[in-house]
């Protein structure tokens, strides 16, 4: 069932000290395609409370692992998946694993600002009410919140009941953000986020996610470098599906030890 | 290099000039049919021949209520089977259907839409019509010959299926997979997502579909005429027998000449039709307007 934001919030805090099992561990992950071996035995622990960023060149699977950390891929066809991803300890591909429980722990944001069709207030406040949440009272809190949380909230306060078609492309995606963050997500995973945003709006998300990342586990897909220095605390490099460096963002970046690193951030091969 | 331009601009004017021929063609219709209805609208006023159920052409009396009803019995009737199996057949077919049956499927209801309707008559005629009478009109107590609204309604919502399913279809294919994601990502199931988001987003679409299908119901006149049962009184219940106005001219076409002001009344029947059929699909296409509007702003 849904509680209200701060309370779960607060126990979200007393999971993630900093001694604490990872939120996110991947094992001897194997994701298949067409019989394609697209992710090759991946292994991760995502540092809590950090933007972790996967970068490699285009095709090198860093979408699809990002798909299979909420289990998206599921209603692909022709796929294959071994290995494991633990979310808390708890195996999301184990067989008694419920998917929507699994998916509401982590907010996606997608490329492009996808806002559902339906008025601003009612995006945020779906996720809620899928989960149960009808009253008034407190669905009008928590989209409030959760506007104020991306900072829309003095932009669209007085246009609630407005299509979320209405607004700039910048202003949906924050809204995305905060329709993700309106299930009380631990995990945000975020597919190129920015790509299709103005560089202003694109600093603005990256600004929210670096203020979020006190309360999230934050992971990002991103093929820009730049945004990859600027935000993340943690680079995974990803090539040809396997993962071939991981570290904080300085070591990745300024000294990767793998030499196909070392070309990809010096910038021979993207 | 002159020659070139020559035909450019012929080309122009050709294609102008064809697309105009189409127009006149429906003004055509539309100013024969007027005038061919003014001596009934002369002998009887507009107002009593749209409210009278009195059709009796050896005495004069030309009430349409009965025809009039009768159309709006099947079209209605037609609907209430065929939008929600259409709508669930559609929805199965795009997001849980394995490609397999999908793609012998949809080729398979696009057949449907060929088959001339003479044919839907004769199986409505065959199977339908006893059904009705000797099956399901018993149930309810009632005694009827199977020749109803019902069966011309059923009859007419198979025969709207192909041309519904296959819009649908079209429609829900183009809903972006993000959309989708974004809100199973948020923890919906597929079919809260579906229901919540797919149909919503697809709104204008299915809309769309159900004009032209009721388009196609209203004009449809051989296998609606051959099972309806054909008596121009105002229905009471979905198992008395109806008369849409499609099956009244078709029926009485062959004789109008040798009643007085009967040939002016059916061609006033086909102007009406003309109408309805019009102005239903403007009515659509302003709602349609309007609900693109709120989707894309």
């Amino acid at each position: 069932m849904y509680s209200y934001p701060n309370i779960e919030k607060q126990q979200t805090e007393n999971i993630t000290s900093p001694l604490s099992t990872p939120h996110l561990q991947i094992k001897n992950l194997n994701v298949y395609i067409d019989e394609k071996h697209i992710l090759k035995n991946i292994n991760l622990e995502i540092p809590n409370n950090s933007i972790t960023s996967i970068i490699g060149p285009s095709g090198c699977g860093k979408t699809t692992l990002l798909k299979t950390l909420n289990r998206l891929l599921d209603d692909s066809k022709n796929i294959q998946i071994t290995g494991s991803v633990l979310v808390n300890g708890e195996d999301i591909y184990a067989k008694n694993a419920e998917v929507t429980h699994i998916r509401k722990k982590m907010g996606l944001l997608s490329q492009r600002p996808f806002p559902l069709p339906m008025s601003i207030f009612d995006n945020i406040a779906y996720g809620p009410r899928i989960h149960g949440e009808h009253n008034k009272k407190i669905l009008n809190q928590i989209v409030e919140n959760q506007l104020k949380n991306v900072g829309l909230w003095e932009e669209v306060k007085d246009r609630l009941h407005h299509y979320a078609s209405q607004l700039s492309i910048g202003q949906q995606q924050r809204l995305c953000l905060a329709r993700g963050l309106a299930v009380n997500p631990e995990i945000i995973l975020g597919d190129e986020s920015t790509s299709a945003l103005d560089p202003i709006s694109t600093q603005t998300i990256e600004n929210l996610l670096v203020d979020l990342k006190k309360d999230y586990t934050i992971i990002l897909v991103t093929h820009i470098l730049r945004q990859a220095r600027r935000v993340s605390d943690y680079i995974a490099f990803i090539y040809n599906g396997e993962i071939l460096e991981f570290g904080k963002t300085e070591e990745v970046l300024l000294h990767p030890r793998n030499e196909i690193t070392q070309q990809y951030v010096k910038g021979f091969i993207s | 290099m002159k020659l070139r331009l020559l035909k450019d601009f012929l080309f122009n004017k050709i294609s102008s000039l064809l697309l105009l021929c189409s127009f006149l063609a429906i003004s055509l219709i539309f100013i024969i049919l007027i005038y061919k209805s003014i001596p009934l609208l002369e002998y009887q006023n507009i107002g009593s021949i749209l409210s009278q159920s009195v059709w009796s052409p050896l005495k004069g009396n030309f009430g349409f209520l009965p025809f009039i009803m009768g159309t709006a019995w099947v079209t209605i009737i037609s609907l209430c089977f065929a939008v929600p199996l259409c709508l669930l057949t559609s929805i199965y077919l795009v997001e849980y259907a394995p490609d397999k049956l999908r793609k012998i499927v949809l080729p398979l209801i696009n057949t449907l839409a060929a088959l001339p309707s003479v044919l839907y008559g004769v199986w409505g005629v065959l199977f339908i019509v006893p059904l009705m009478g000797e099956y399901i009109a018993p149930l309810f107590g009632i005694v009827s010959s199977g020749y109803s609204v019902l069966s011309g309604g059923i009859v007419l919502a198979v025969m709207i299926f192909p041309i519904m399913i296959s819009i649908i279809v079209e429609v829900l294919h183009t809903i972006p997979k993000e959309l989708k994601s974004a809100s199973l990502s948020l923890g919906a199931t597929k079919w809260e997502t579906i229901v919540k988001v797919n149909i919503k987003k697809a709104k204008p679409g299915i809309i769309a579909a159900i004009v032209l299908a009721i388009s196609r119901a209203l004009g449809e006149t051989i296998a609606v005429l051959m099972v309806c049962g054909n008596i121009p009184k105002v229905p009471q219940s979905i198992f008395d027998a109806g008369y849409p106005i499609p099956a009244l001219i078709a029926n009485n076409f062959g004789e109008m000449m040798s009643i007085p002001l009967y040939d002016s009344a059916l061609m006033f029947a086909a102007l009406l039709l003309l109408i309805i059929i019009l102005a239903f699909n403007l009515i659509a296409r302003v709602v349609l307007n309007k609900l693109e509007k709120n989707h894309n702003d």
